[in-house]
């Protein structure tokens, strides 16, 4: 009973940690997980590389399920990884073909999780991958102007320092030039 | 209230969504917005398109991380791995020394234990039944040391490999043994019981059937006596009386059995089984039946079975007479075909007999 409750809370310790982007959460997961799925991959015709994109992959999956509204886990973290990489392993040995069947499932309500999780995934990788290439197509300094602004709050005076332009004014100009770049990058694609 | 430029207007949402605004300037952005339709869609744009940047910028930001970790996972895994790889590497001589010494040392082990000349020794049960004088040559030589440590008076003792026993076949010399006695000889002599020895040629061999046809050529020799027995040529049967004279040691040894079996060592048709007790020595002995007919040669023992030696048939012997090139005899070989011994007792049969049979002493 005691073992059950621990392991629970490791789990949640690693959701938490993967909401906050705690590395040491990641390497857990790792520690604990990559092993079993790396064998369901290598012994269903995956190679060693293909097992390490796989569980990347379905970290990804969780990442998005857990910052994307609340998300409670209802089976062990274990149970849902390993529904998740095996969703994805088989819809990569079918290359998408579909010959995947949902009658094939073993475990309802974990494979129900997984499926739900794998096609919020995806939704999401569409919508943030257009950010994602316009972040990378931007260039500096106006991705650090953003980031300091945006994600990290800095004030106005403090980036005009950084960055050593004449005054606020001149700072506030370049953001918005960079913000309107970001912006026609976005929404050009 | 006039409108703001697209500059301001971002600037004022920023700070309102930073919440960087005093209350009075948030009611005003809010009337502001209220007031233009058009801006406030544009607000709730910049607002979405915002928060869509974070999260992005927060996947980007844990995905550099998940791969960092992914590579930082791998590699430890694979350098254990390579630990032990490199382990290996290092001890691989000292691996390779322990191995040569742990080789070396058992088979020089095995090797001064005479693990290999056992080995040799029991591949075969059979032994043949020659005297190794390798023991009493060496008692010999202390006495010789004894001796000349009292007296400086040489004793020229040669040294005596084999001693083993033969008989004559014809009355001018001929005399027969085993081929095993007399392998590898430098010089052959033979010494009858009264102690006188004569130098001897070896006329003919028959490993195969371990026969040796020797003439005694020496000076001293006399013609002996017709020779009492005679050789039967037939098979004998089992159960047979039959007795040997042989010198497993230095004085003629009799013993007495039966013949036990019609066939020799792994059934040699050429030889017969005998229950007679022989030792090294008795080897080229004659087998006699109870009329004073030779029906075999000693030739071996089967070690470890009780009362199994073997003999070699007269058939055997008389084919090998028979083969014999003629340019090698000196003078025909004749058997001689009248028995003198078949009416006597057995004791003067011995008697009688002891003229003809010798010691063989190989050098």
């Amino acid at each position: 009973m005691s073992k059950e409750k621990s392991d629970s809370n490791v789990d949640l310790d690693i959701i938490h940690g993967l909401a906050s982007g705690d590395n040491l959460a990641i390497m857990k997961l790792y520690k604990l997980y990559f092993p079993p799925i790396a064998k369901m991959v290598i012994n269903n015709q995956g190679s060693k590389e293909e097992a390490q994109d796989i569980f990347q992959e379905t970290v990804m999956v969780l990442y998005d399920r857990v910052t994307n509204s609340n998300f409670e886990l209802q089976s062990k973290l274990q149970t849902f990884l390993y529904a998740v990489s095996k969703r994805l392993w088989l819809k990569q040995l079918t290359r998408g073909e579909s010959k995947y069947h949902k009658d094939q499932i073993d475990n309802h309500e974990d494979y129900l999780a997984a499926e739900e999780a794998v096609e919020n995934h995806e939704i999401v990788e569409a919508n943030l991958l257009h950010m994602e290439e316009a972040l990378v197509g931007l260039g500096e300094p106006c991705k650090t102007i953003l980031y300091d602004f945006y994600i990290k709050n800095r004030s106005m005076a403090d980036i005009c320092e950084k960055f050593g332009y004449t005054n606020t004014d001149n700072a506030k100009t370049q953001k918005y030039k960079c913000l309107q770049r970001l912006k026609k990058l976005f929404f050009k694609k | 209230m006039r409108k703001l430029n697209q500059q301001e207007f971002i600037e004022w949402a920023d700070a309102y969504l930073r919440g960087e605004l005093s209350d009075e300037q948030r009611v005003w952005f809010e009337g502001y917005c209220k007031e233009h339709p058009d801006e406030a869609t544009k607000f709730e744009e910049h607002a979405a398109f915002l928060s869509t940047f974070k999260a992005a910028e927060a996947r980007l930001d844990f995905k550099k991380s998940l791969s960092e970790t992914a590579h930082h996972y791998h590699t430890t895994h694979r350098t254990e791995r390579t630990r032990v790889v490199s382990l290996w590497d290092r001890l691989k001589l000292n691996a390779a020394v322990a191995a040569a010494i742990a080789i070396v040392s058992v088979f020089s082990t095995l090797w001064l234990t005479g693990y290999y000349s056992n080995l040799r020794k029991t591949t075969s049960d059979y032994s043949a039944l020659r005297r190794d004088m390798n023991t009493v040559k060496r008692n010999v030589n202390a006495h010789n040391a004894a001796i000349k440590s009292i007296s400086s008076h040489k004793d020229n003792v040669e040294t005596m490999h084999y001693g083993a026993t033969g008989f004559m076949i014809t009355k001018n010399g001929y005399v027969v043994t085993n081929y095993h006695v007399i392998t590898g000889a430098d010089s052959v002599h033979l010494q009858n019981h009264k102690g006188q020895s004569f130098k001897a040629d070896i006329i003919f061999t028959n490993p195969e059937k371990d026969l040796a046809i020797l003439r005694i050529n020496d000076s001293t020799f006399r013609s002996l006596k017709n020779i009492p027995y005679t050789f039967k040529k037939q098979d004998s049967d089992l159960g047979e009386d039959i007795y040997t004279i042989g010198f497993p040691r230095d004085e003629a040894v009799y013993g007495q059995g039966y013949l036990s079996s019609a066939t020799g060592y792994a059934g040699d048709t050429l030889a017969y089984q005998i229950s007679i007790p022989v030792n090294p020595g008795n080897s080229g002995g004659p087998v006699l039946d109870k009329d004073g007919n030779v029906i075999g040669i000693i030739s071996g023992k089967q070690k470890g079975i009780d009362g199994a030696a073997f003999a070699i048939k007269t058939k055997a012997l008389l084919e090998t007479l028979n083969s014999i090139p003629a340019d090698s005899l000196q003078g025909n070989i004749v058997l001689s075909n009248k028995n003198s011994l078949s009416a006597l007792p057995r004791t003067d049969q011995i008697k009688k007999l002891q003229d003809y049979i010798y010691i063989v002493k190989v050098y």
